[in-house]
C-alpha cells in the first residue's frame, strides 16, 4: 500500500493513510491533502488511519492544520479508523472540541 | 541490586529521516527484554516526540546547509527499567517549566500542537528535561518494564 492514496468519493475526499505518521511523513501527506483540498464541491475530508500502525504528535498537528484550511471552505474533516494508542492521543489531544472536526 | 546488562550509544544527524531510524533501532534494542506490544508501542513514541523536538526545534537557528546531531543513550537493566537519554547541542529552552506545559508551542502553531512533553510524560513512567539556553537540551525518560509473567496476564 502507498504511504497516503486520495481519492473523490462524492463530495468527500478521502485520504487513506499507509505510513507511520510522523514529522517527516506528515510533511508528505499534507502536501498530497492541500493540493486537492481547495477543489470544487468538498464537503468533508476524510482521514482514513485505519491501515496506521504508528502516530506521534505530528498526526495531531496535520489533523489540526487540516481543520484550520478546510473550515475557510466550511468542509468538515472526519477522522476515521483510530485504534489503540492513536485513539489515546486524539483523546488526549482536546481535537475533537475543534467545530469542523468529527472523530469517528 | 541494579546492574546495567545492556548499554547503546548513537549519533546521529538532526534530519527527519532519522525520526523512523530511532524508533526501529530503539525496538531492536528493547527485544532482549521482551517487552509487551503496548510497552514497546510506549517507548517508540516517546523516542520519536523527543527525537523530533531535536530535529524541529534544537537546531532552527542554524544556517541552512549546516546540521546538528542527535545524540542517544539507552540502559537497559536487570531490573526491567529502560533509561533513555535524547540530547542535543541547539538552541535549549528559555523556560522548561512553561515549554512543558501542555499545548505550549514556539512552532508553527497551525502544524504543532505543543504534545510532544505531554505525551513523553504520559507514556513513560518518569520524564526530566534539562536544558541550557545556547547549549543545549537533554531529556531522560525511564521505563519499568512488567515482569514476563506479568506481561503474559
Ligand atoms: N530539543 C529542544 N530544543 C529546543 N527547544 C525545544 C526542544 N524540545 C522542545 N522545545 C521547545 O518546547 C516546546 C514544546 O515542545 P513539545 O514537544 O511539547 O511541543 P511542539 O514540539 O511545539 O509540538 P508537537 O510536539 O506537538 O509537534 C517547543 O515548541 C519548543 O519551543
Ligand atoms: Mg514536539
Amino acid at each position: 500500500m502507498k504511504d497516503c492514496e486520495i481519492k473523490r468519493e462524492g463530495d468527500a475526499l478521502v485520504a487513506m493513510v499507509g505510513c507511520e505518521i510522523d514529522h517527516h511523513t506528515a510533511r508528505v501527506i499534507r502536501e498530497m491533502i492541500d493540493g486537492k483540498l481547495a477543489d470544487q464541491g468538498i464537503a468533508c475530508l476524510r482521514l482514513d488511519f485505519s491501515a496506521v500502525t504508528f502516530m506521534d504528535s505530528s498526526g495531531i498537528g496535520l489533523i489540526i492544520g487540516r481543520a484550520a484550511k478546510a473550515e475557510k471552505n466550511g468542509t468538515v474533516v472526519e477522522v476515521t479508523g483510530l485504534k489503540g494508542s492513536l485513539r489515546r492521543l486524539v483523546r488526549m489531544s482536546g481535537i475533537e472540541k475543534i467545530p469542523n472536526v468529527r472523530i469517528k | 541490586m541494579r546492574t546495567i546488562i545492556n548499554e547503546m550509544k548513537l549519533r546521529l544527524p538532526a534530519i527527519s529521516v532519522n525520526e523512523s531510524v530511532c524508533r526501529s533501532v530503539i525496538s531492536a534494542f528493547l527485544a532482549e527484554l521482551d517487552p509487551t506490544v503496548e510497552e514497546l508501542g510506549d517507548v517508540r513514541l516517546a523516542v520519536s516526540e523527543a527525537v523530533t523536538n531535536c530535529i524541529v526545534h534544537a537546531y532552527r537557528d542554524i544556517p541552512s546547509g549546516e546540521c546538528g546531531n542527535i545524540y542517544i543513550s539507552v540502559r537497559l537493566y536487570n531490573t526491567r527499567e529502560v533509561s533513555i537519554e535524547i540530547s542535543d547541542n541547539g538552541c535549549g529552552i528559555e523556560n522548561v517549566e512553561e515549554a512543558m506545559k501542555p499545548m505550549f508551542t514556539t512552532g508553527d502553531g497551525t502544524e504543532r500542537c505543543g504534545m510532544g512533553f505531554l505525551v513523553m510524560e504520559s507514556f513513560t513512567d518518569a520524564l526530566n528535561v534539562k536544558s541550557k539556553r545556547g547549549k543545549g537540551t537533554t531529556v531522560l525518560m525511564r521505563k519499568f518494564l512488567k515482569s514476563s509473567a506479568e506481561g503474559e496476564k
